[in-house]
């Protein structure tokens, strides 16, 4: 999968200009709290690197002044980087012109803020409005646009009202739909949900994820809850005084904690409410699309030491599976007419609790798809069995 | 040896240098080289004074009466538009109408003066730092400097007595509370709005214009409410250099030691300004959405 963002030995440094260019020569040779004492300067970030895949859900964790919100602020550059990198869909961001970083910033990013950052002057729909409005997209079309953002998070019949005459979690509602109106390809939401009640959070996490489930969007998401995070990430990161700890699925944080500090975060984690399908799942050795021929993939086959694959077509849509031995006695030109579909799936987003009827009986590995069908990975009942005696 | 102790206890009645001269030969200078401008600006400012003036006493007593009451009965509730009501009467009754209208024609264009240079200025001075750090020391020269001291260059400059000298002076003592809320205002925008605004891409006029001044409007509106009041306090001041008006009734009741006309006059100026502050004070209080309903969940 194509990479959505690149981040290659990043560092943000806070501090007047003279103190930060003292802090850059001694950062890789100091911790930060000593650069901090020697310079005044403060490093939030400290030689970041990491890249993360289109269409994922990557979760930023770790406590107050780990230096995730100074981080999350790099992407759409509302903290410069002292050195390292960025790149967002191939581009460099901090060799942006002014008038290239304004267009990225209208067209293909976007930031959904902790205490909501909404206009208390505009209304519901004013404030989504807003993004579309300073590209000067006509009233109509952005009106338009701006209800369907409202009624994906659920706020139609509420567009009039003032923001101060809403609750914390319709407020982030409001938040979220603006920062979709613009249609981004990367959504940053620093801390959406830390500012809400536990009940109204859970609520939200649900939407949040059942929302990126239904479309192709690169998410990044800020926390200091590792539960949240665990039960929201396709990956996490774990920062600790600036410093990258461990980047990996939940399951590689069960599996292999990096250190002591790893475990005792993660020890208050139940991981059985909390890893889903979605977060122990594999990526299938090999696909069959639609329209390959027969030969090719009994090949495959045969080279991988598989008995069956899974078919979808160009777009990823599930189709079915195909056994070895239909292949072998078939003597089709494609493979399209030999697809099987017993209907038997489970869904990424099921926690596996849930999806446990369905995988306790298999012995092979069963699809795993998204919302719309799509073929995501597969996952079979010993890989469950593993994720939780870890 | 005695010499030196006593240079020592009493500030040497010598050792001074004299700052008069100098300043009275720059505003000389001031007032010959600008002539033409100068006169071309008393000239613009009769102008605008006659037509506000013109416009505010072909108005007939009693809509002020009712406009006053219905704007404070919106405003607030209705004991207030009422009482409001009556101190527009009380004006009247007391025989200060025809100078009250004098004096209001005075604040009011010294409070528009003020808002069309103070506004621009308070917004430079929140965008720029070293704008920031001249224009702050000449604001509190500004408010701190006796008031009297205006009128001798304002007088000087235009060299005309009468109104335009007094509003140029009202409006120098007037000023510096707009500009300060202005940039109080601005300043103290919620960061996490002003990121929203960047982080969708907006120009520093959409900034401006779409975000800062609106969630600034409240602070400003009680600037101009301070400016205002200002400019009431500083009216009977510059009927010294020739302003009529009840400012001017009262300093002649100081100079003839006529204490009830003294009082009398002083009155109609206390309930000019209740109106001007209420009335103020409610249209900023209905521009701050935050306040209203403001539940934080």
């Amino acid at each position: 999968m194509a990479q959505a963002v690149s981040i290659k030995n990043l560092s943000v440094i806070f501090g007047k200009e003279k103190q930060k260019k003292e802090a850059l020569e001694l950062l890789d040779s100091h911790s930060p709290l000593d650069v901090r004492k020697k310079t005044g300067a403060t490093v939030a970030v400290k030689n970041v690197d990491f890249e993360i895949e289109e269409g994922e859900l990557f979760v930023i964790v770790g406590l107050s002044g780990s230096g995730k919100s100074s981080f999350i602020r790099t992407l759409n550059l509302l903290n410069r980087p002292a050195t390292g990198t960025i790149e967002v869909g191939g581009r460099s961001l901090t060799e942006m012109s002014k008038d290239e970083l304004r267009e990225y910033r209208r067209n293909d990013v976007s930031m959904v803020f902790q205490h909501f950052g909404l206009l208390s002057h505009r209304t519901v729909l004013g404030n989504v409005e807003y993004p579309l409005e300073v590209q000067k997209v006509d009233k109509e079309e952005r009106q338009e646009r701006s209800m369907d953002a409202i009624k994906l998070v659920g706020l139609d019949g509420w567009e009039h009202h003032m923001p101060n005459q809403l609750s914390g979690g319709m407020r982030q509602r409001v938040g979220l739909a603006r920062a979709l109106t613009n249609d981004p390809e990367l959504l940053l939401m620093d801390e959406p949900y830390s500012a809400l009640d536990p009940l109204i959070r859970r609520e939200m996490q649900n939407e949040l994820l059942k929302l990126e489930d239904e479309m192709d969007r690169t998410i990044i998401f800020i926390t200091h809850d590792m539960n949240e995070a665990f039960r929201m990430g396709d990956r996490i990161a774990l920062l600790k005084d600036a410093e990258l700890v461990q980047l990996g699925t939940p399951e590689e944080f069960f599996k292999n904690p990096a250190n002591q500090y790893v475990k005792d975060f993660i020890a208050d984690v139940d991981k059985t409410r909390i890893l889903k399908v979605r977060n122990i799942m594999r990526k299938p050795t090999a696909v069959a699309k639609l329209g390959d021929s027969r030969e090719t993939i009994l090949e495959t086959l045969k080279e991988k030491d598989m008995q069956f694959i899974y078919v979808t077509d160009d777009k990823r849509y599930f189709k079915g599976f195909i056994t070895l031995e239909k292949l072998k006695k078939s003597k089709a030109k494609t493979i399209d007419n030999l697809v099987e579909n017993d209907k038997t799936q489970i869904y990424r987003n099921d926690y596996l609790q849930d999806a446990w009827g369905k995988l306790s009986a298999a012995t092979f590995d069963l699809p795993v798809v998204d919302g719309k069908g799509r073929l995501r990975g597969i996952l079979n009942h010993d890989n469950v069995v593993d994720a939780l005696a870890k | 040896m005695f010499r030196i102790m006593n240079a020592l206890l009493e500030y040497p009645e010598n050792f001074t240098i004299d700052v008069t001269g100098p300043i009275d030969r720059v505003v000389d200078w001031i007032g010959e080289t600008f002539r033409g401008l100068l006169d071309a600006f008393v000239v613009f400012f009769t102008f605008v004074l006659d037509n506000v003036q013109w416009t505010l006493q072909i108005i007939p007593w009693w809509v002020y009466i009712l406009v006053v009451g219905i704007a404070g009965w919106r405003l607030y509730k209705w004991p207030t538009g009422v009482g409001l009501g009556t101190l527009v009467f009380a004006i009247g009754l007391l025989g200060y109408w025809e100078g009250t209208m004098y004096t209001l024609t005075i604040i009011l264009v010294s409070v528009m003066i003020s808002f069309v240079v103070g506004l621009p200025l308070g917004i430079f001075m929140a965008k720029s730092e070293k704008f920031e750090m001249i224009l702050k020391p000449i604001l509190d020269m500004m408010q701190t400097l006796p008031s009297f001291v205006y009128l001798i260059p304002a007088l000087m400059l235009f060299n005309t007595f009468g109104r335009v000298p007094a509003v140029v002076a009202t409006t120098i003592y007037a000023v510096p509370p707009l500009i300060r809320l202005t940039y109080l205002g601005i300043r103290n925008v919620d960061e996490q709005v002003v990121e929203a605004g960047t982080s969708f891409g907006s120009t520093s006029m959409q900034m401006l214009f779409k975000i800062q001044i609106p969630q600034a409007l409240s602070t400003i509106a009680a600037g101009v409410n301070q400016t205002t009041m200002m400019a009431v306090a500083m009216v009977v001041i510059a009927s010294m250099i020739g302003a009529r008006g009840v400012g001017n009734d009262v300093l002649r009741a100081i100079q003839q030691l006529d204490v009830g006309t003294g009082f009398a006059a002083g009155f109609a100026i206390v309930f000019l300004a209740i109106i001007l502050d209420r009335l103020l004070q409610g249209i900023a209080n209905k521009l701050d959405m935050t306040a209203q309903e403001g539940e934080d969940a």
